[in-house]
């Protein structure tokens, strides 16, 4: 389908599709197998200026907007959903101090995150705290002009590789949701240290680590936007993220069925092509129009931000949310349509399902999706 | 430092077409892509740029839409483009091809070094390269395969002063010539020109505003009007070299497949040996 996108557009597709084709797609099942943070990739993208992308022209960015982010994350995770995700979570990561940081933060951060010379990362969930993000427990405590930070984040993306971290901490037990607030944190601070790095189903090539807090002093001129906007924080960076999350299931069912489609026309069964059987037939047509669906609902939503809609919470979750199970089901059924060749690793096709299932977690499970939209729906009916 | 890289947009398939009337390559309507060996080249010449400064320009001769080669190097990060088109140009062999870019160079004048890829993918003849250095009377390497060490006195602080004349002494550059059995190690005075080989280097992709700084470039264009070449030297009929006859070899026969138990199979294939191979 033609989305009329414009020549810097098409631009940045064809040389995010490039990048993945030719260094990507090569040394995927290497990272996946591995585990192994993919620098020498990140160091491609960076010297690409696909970092760029998504920071202002003023901090040393490109200033491309999230359209342009999504079609990126989109084209990379159809080599690899691992690696493409080291490249989004940076953009998560860098999001607050775009939205929330002031002229001086922004001039500190932003152009090393713009240039990959650093990456960045996100601190929000916490052991006990997942969908109820008002849970975390982790502390800041004013003293002077510093903060001092205790607790433990976990499952954090990028944790341990990147640079600059934004973490969600509490600074007012008693005030609950409204108590908490958003700090830059940059590693080696003394008293930041890294936990155990997580063992997981997909996305292998990202990173997962824990981040440590023990009485780790922050300056605070680190402290993003006013106390108590933490949440505030977070909501919006997860309004502006979500399409990517969304346009990295895009990407990862867009790779599957390549797959699956270039499988069907080569297996033989019963003396022709599977492709030539209709129930083979019509699975690959619903996968191809379930894709292209959910490209055009991704591709409308990120459009909506960056012409500066304010009010795109209900959107980019019903974006987010129809992506990733849409790449869920798309996936499964690559699997299927490989059949036994599926299960092996020695065809991407699995892969794929792996990398798929996180999208539909991460960045609000769907259930919490779901909520934000129904919450949103029923507000809209009381007006 | 000044470089000049020449570049060639060939067709991106290996199946390439002719025009049965005059033998020469058909390069409408063909998908096309710079090169591969000039890839090389480019990314030596933007490599040496961020090392010395300098200016780096990349010239081609081909049809109006060579110009995406041009705009591709330098989405690399070559500064400037030329485009030397005009039908009069058309059907030029390799003689006639490098005595009109050895003419294009010396109207751009200063220059340090030219680098070409080794040989064109489509052509194959590894003759233009050499050809321009002939026509400049500049010493060439051939096939090299890395640059050792270039003289201090093109360094950076310098590089403003890329003076022609009589500093030719003092400015060289030491590089390895690959050969089939190792390699040479070569020193040669500047301007010189290299042809390069695959191990030099490992060309760049594209970077986003690279991408967007070509896709603005203004491409210069020269034709026959703006160069005023001797036409018995140009084109088709300028050239000493034509070709009489264009032919694909016939397709080798397919080969012999078995089929049984294996002792009775390995049989067959003994006594096949033994009467057709002598």
């Amino acid at each position: 389908m033609d989305y009329l996108l414009t020549d810097e557009q098409k631009m940045v597709q064809e040389l995010a599709r490039k990048i993945a084709e030719e260094k990507i797609r090569p040394v995927a099942a290497k990272y996946d197998q591995s585990g192994e943070f993919p620098w020498e990739i990140m160091q491609i993208l960076a010297q690409s200026d696909l970092f760029a992308i998504f920071v202002p022209q003023e901090y040393g960015g490109m200033g491309l907007g999230v359209l342009n982010l999504c079609i990126a994350t989109e084209e990379l995770s159809a080599a690899c959903g691992g690696i493409a995700v080291c490249y989004a979570a940076s953009a998560l990561g860098t999001f607050p101090i775009i939205l929330f940081g002031n002229e001086q933060q922004k001039k500190k951060y932003l152009p090393d995150l713009a240039s990959g010379k650093r990456i960045a990362a996100f601190a929000l969930t916490e052991p006990e705290a997942g969908s109820d993000a008002s849970a975390i427990k982790t502390t800041a405590k004013k003293e002077g002009n510093y903060y001092i930070l205790n607790g433990t984040k976990h499952f954090i993306t990028n944790g341990g590789e990147a640079a600059t971290y934004t973490v969600i901490a509490v600074t007012d037990k008693t005030k609950g949701a409204r108590g908490a607030s958003a700090f830059i944190v940059e590693k080696g601070t003394p008293g930041f240290t890294f936990g155990k790095k997580e063992e997981k189903m997909g996305i292998r090539a990202s990173v997962t680590r824990e981040l440590i807090f023990t009485d780790c002093k922050i300056p605070q001129e680190n402290l993003l936007s006013k106390e108590g906007m933490g949440f505030i924080v977070t909501m919006k960076t997860f309004d502006m993220s979500r399409p990517g999350v969304a346009a990295q299931a895009l990407g990862i069912a867009q790779g599957a069925l390549d797959v699956a489609v270039k499988y069907a026309k080569e297996r033989q069964q019963f003396g022709k092509s599977i492709s030539s059987f209709q129930g083979i037939q019509w699975m690959l047509a619903d996968m191809a129009t379930e894709i292209e669906a959910g490209r055009a609902l991704v591709y409308s939503c990120a459009r909506e931000i960056d012409a500066g809609s304010k009010d795109v919470g209900k959107d980019s979750a019903m974006a987010k949310m129809f992506a990733s199970d849409m790449a869920m089901k798309v996936t499964t059924d690559a699997v299927q349509i490989l059949g036994g060749y599926g299960y092996m690793k020695d065809y991407s096709a699995e892969k794929y399902m792996r990398d798929a299932k996180i999208t539909q977690i991460y960045e609000g499970t769907n259930q919490i999706q779901r909520n934000i939209i129904a919450l949103q729906l029923i507000k809209e009916m009381a007006k | 430092m000044n470089i000049i890289i020449c570049i060639k947009q060939v067709p991106e398939t290996t199946e390439v077409k002719i025009n049965p009337e005059t033998n020469t390559l058909i390069r409408e309507g063909v998908k096309s892509m710079i090169n591969p060996f000039d890839m090389y080249a480019i990314e030596e010449a933007v490599r040496l740029k961020e090392k010395f400064a300098g200016k780096t320009t990349v010239i081609t001769m081909g049809p109006p839409q060579a110009e995406a080669a041009l705009r591709e190097a330098m989405a690399m990060g070559i500064d400037e483009g030329i485009l030397i088109s005009d039908r009069a140009f058309a059907g030029s062999d390799t003689w006639a091809t490098s005595y009109t870019l050895s003419s294009v160079i010396k109207k751009i004048g200063a220059f340090d070094l030219i680098l070409c890829g080794k040989q064109a993918s489509d052509g194959d003849t590894a003759q233009v390269g050499p050809g321009i250095s002939a026509h400049l009377d500049i010493p060439q390497v051939t096939y090299v395969k890395k640059i050792e060490e270039i003289n201090p006195a093109l360094s950076t602080m310098e590089s403003g002063n890329t003076e022609r004349k009589g500093g030719v002494k003092d400015k060289f550059m030491r590089v390895e010539r690959m050969t089939e059995e190792g390699y040479e190690i070569i020193e040669t005075p500047l301007p010189a020109l290299f042809t390069v080989v695959k191990e030099i280097n490992e060309p760049r992709l594209p970077s986003l505003r690279g991408m967007l700084r070509a896709k603005q470039a203004r491409i210069i264009v020269w034709a026959q009007k703006e160069l005023q070449l001797d036409s018995q030297k140009i084109g088709l009929s300028g050239s000493p070299t034509q070709v009489i006859k264009i032919f694909t070899p016939p397709p080798r026969p397919g080969g012999q497949i078995f089929k049984g138990e294996t002792p009775e199979i390995v049989n067959k294939l003994v006594e096949l040996l033994k009467n057709e191979v002598h």
